[in-house]
């Protein structure tokens, strides 16, 4: 559904101003719905997604902790099991692995270690990706140990529009929900986001722009690189959204169409989410394709500090050989 | 002055009854006549579904298993000051605490068996599912807690763990965010002496796990762990300071495993059986005995009357145990996520054939 067809009032927002109004709403709509982090509160966060929330809604719903990590997250979850909606918000995505055994050992499997006696619907928003130049270990894109784990689910905006829809459906989810935010995107693009709530499906990616050649996947910040890479290419675009479930119809209509897939993302091509689509698609697919299967992604390296980021982040070059490579198969 | 003093801690042990039986007149005083005979008929009840679990798996009709001897006061007069609807959130080594809490044992041993559905709290009780992950539930204390002060009840979390977690960043993140946010949380740490065949005084230089509150901002006390009464009266007074909004507390009851760590343990490799004797002698039924005798609440008969009653209980637990359906395949991949995905439907397809 675009925008137009809802026929209400919208105003152009960058995905800081989008995720900040949602939040704003859905703590509105229910009482439950609490924040937490370090300086979500009186600092608004560091990128100032937060920003005003606890002036509105008080610092015992918008509670900025200690700075700790796996306690921001162990408290999301006994919370989550008492009935509240949590959000999270770990400050960069590269802290978040203090973290990491209250979201395998506990968010993703107490709905099935208490059998459903015990949920905990939770959601840990957290920016990521490189293209800021920040320091160490702000530029991560660990998204694929997530979408590994059975229980939880990955969800990645591309857009302050679909943000806003996105982050709603994830807090009302009543399993945890790990929203990761292109911190490259926050404030870089602009789209028409309605004030009135809209939720966006979780599990449903979204055709970017239609194509009969060739499928590119993409998600976050990488969506809009492979696009302006696919010019002068008949390419049909698939924003991802949701990594965790991602959808699979839209993946495969797609590609029994186009008989091409590239997979484009910025994390690391080893166990990348890459690797699961081309191994779905050639289970799923095979006598539909005209070529294998390729990912354009990170090299097989630590994320590098600023310098390098360009050169470790596929480029347009590097994408464009992609298609390329697919299409002359 | 270039140097002052700006802090000075006052570390607290507390005993209701020594190892002679004998109590103190002042504190005793102030727990009610009536709660001893619950003591004694709760530790006899968690002694004796021990006892049968041990030998169960002995029998190879049930999995690693981890004893709680020695333990039960520490558990057991904990667990009692607690209401059926505030929060325990126990680690693995809690049998005692969650048979106090009314938990079926049925249950308890169809966990110990290998099937998730034993940790299926049932409703009216709050008792999350034992935590293997050393010292990880202490966070979750956190969370419940914020529940509470959220929902404005007057309700407390008990949050168990052992010395060995005392250890992890958990317990410092934990008792630090419960302390910040002034939640109503009672940690409550079975020192029990040996992580697997780490001795406490190679988990820390302190020498207290109840002292590290002190740096927290709220109070601290070890208790004698093997006097049911000391633990009790700790517990409670740290339910009713969380119930009227004054904060966390920390309770080190200082007790013992006399048992291996698990089935799968073999104690007799890192420490003397002299140490064990010696803490043998410790063991909270012998005091308690003695004491209530002197009361006039115990007798031999009153105690077979309380053993055949418990016995008859185990009995019916692991009938009823034993006669539970298989658990169903399906479950695993069902109670994954609330919506399976696509895939999840395909695997459950395949599964059920």
């Amino acid at each position: 559904m675009t925008t137009k067809q809802m026929g209400v009032f919208q105003r152009p927002a960058n995905m800081v101003g989008a995720i900040n109004a949602t939040l704003a709403q859905e703590m509105d709509r229910d009482k439950d719905v609490v924040i937490l982090g370090e300086d979500v509160g009186r600092d608004g966060g560091v990128f100032r997604v937060t920003e005003g929330l606890q002036k509105r809604f008080g610092p015992g719903r918008v509670m900025d902790t200690p700075l700790a990590e796996l306690g921001i997250v162990g408290a999301s979850v006994g919370m989550a099991i008492y009935g509240l909606r949590p959000v999270a918000e770990i400050q960069f995505m590269g802290f978040i692995y203090a973290a990491i055994e209250q979201i395998f050992s506990h968010a993703s499997r107490m709905r099935s270690r208490s059998r459903g006696r015990f949920t905990c619907p939770l959601v840990i928003r957290t920016p990521y990706g490189i293209g800021i130049k920040a320091p160490e270990l702000h530029s991560e894109s660990a998204e694929a140990l997530f979408c590994h784990m059975p229980g939880i689910k990955v969800v990645v905006p591309s857009s302050p529009y679909n943000a806003k829809g996105l982050l709603a459906s994830a807090i009302r989810d009543d399993d945890p929900v790990i929203f990761l935010e292109p911190s490259r995107l926050y404030r870089a693009i602009k789209s028409d986001v309605p004030d009135e709530e809209y939720l966006l499906p979780l599990g449903k990616g979204e055709v970017y722009q239609e194509g009969k050649d060739l499928t590119i996947v993409a998600w976050g910040a990488m969506l809009h690189k492979a696009a302006e890479a696919a010019d002068g290419f008949d390419a049909e675009i698939i924003d991802l959204q949701t990594l965790k479930p991602f959808d699979e119809e839209l993946i495969l209509s797609s590609v029994k169409k186009t008989g091409r897939l590239v997979v484009a993302h910025e994390a690391t091509t080893l166990c990348g989410l890459g690797a699961e689509i081309a191994a779905f698609v050639s289970e799923a697919a095979f006598g539909y394709m005209k070529a294998p299967v390729m990912r354009v992604a990170g090299y097989e390296a630590v994320t590098p500090m600023a310098r390098l980021e360009d050169d470790f982040n596929p480029g347009i070059e590097r994408i464009k050989r992609a298609y390329e490579l697919v299409m002359e198969y | 002055m270039p140097i002052s003093v700006i802090g000075k801690m006052e570390v607290k042990r507390l005993q209701v009854i020594n190892e002679q039986g004998q109590a103190d007149a002042s504190l005793i005083s102030l727990l009610p006549d009536s709660i001893y005979n619950k003591f004694f008929e709760t530790i006899t009840l968690a002694r004796l579904y021990n006892q049968r679990a041990l030998s169960l798996q002995r029998e190879g009709r049930l999995g690693t298993y981890a004893s709680i001897l020695g333990q039960e006061a520490s558990q057991i007069g904990s667990a009692l000051a607690f209401d059926p609807s505030d929060w325990i959130i126990p680690s693995f080594r809690e049998s005692g605490v969650l048979i106090a809490m009314g938990y079926p044992m049925r249950l308890l041993y169809r966990y110990w068996m290998g099937d998730e559905r034993g940790m299926s709290c049932p409703e009216g009780l709050n008792i999350l599912p034992m935590c293997v992950p050393v010292g990880s539930q202490l966070t979750h204390s956190v969370g419940v807690g914020m529940g509470i002060k959220h929902k404005g009840e007057k309700k407390a979390v008990a949050v168990y763990f052992g010395d060995g977690a005392s250890s992890r960043g958990d317990f410092h993140e934990g008792l630090n965010l419960a302390g910040v946010f002034k939640l109503p949380v009672v940690f409550l740490c079975q020192n029990n002496q040996w992580a697997i065949s780490v001795p406490r005084s190679a988990q820390s230089a302190g020498a207290t796990i109840a002292e590290r509150a002190f740096s927290y901002g709220f109070e601290g006390i070890q208790v004698d762990g093997n006097d049911v009464a000391a633990v009790y009266k700790a517990t409670k007074d740290a339910v009713d300071k969380a119930k009227a909004g004054g904060g966390p507390t920390l309770i080190e009851c200082f007790t013992y495993r006399l048992d291996d760590h698990t089935t799968s343990d073999d104690a007799t490799r890192y420490r003397s059986r002299d140490e064990v004797e010696a803490w043998k002698a410790r063991e909270p039924l012998i005091r308690l005995k003695l004491f209530m005798e002197k009361k006039g609440l115990w007798s031999k008969a009153y105690e077979d009357e309380v053993i055949k009653k418990a016995s008859d209980a185990v009995d019916a637990a692991i009938k009823e145990a034993e006669a539970m359906s298989p658990p169903d395949a399906a479950d695993m991949i069902r109670f994954t996520n609330k919506e399976l995905t696509l895939r999840q439907k395909r695997e459950l397809e395949e599964l059920e054939g």
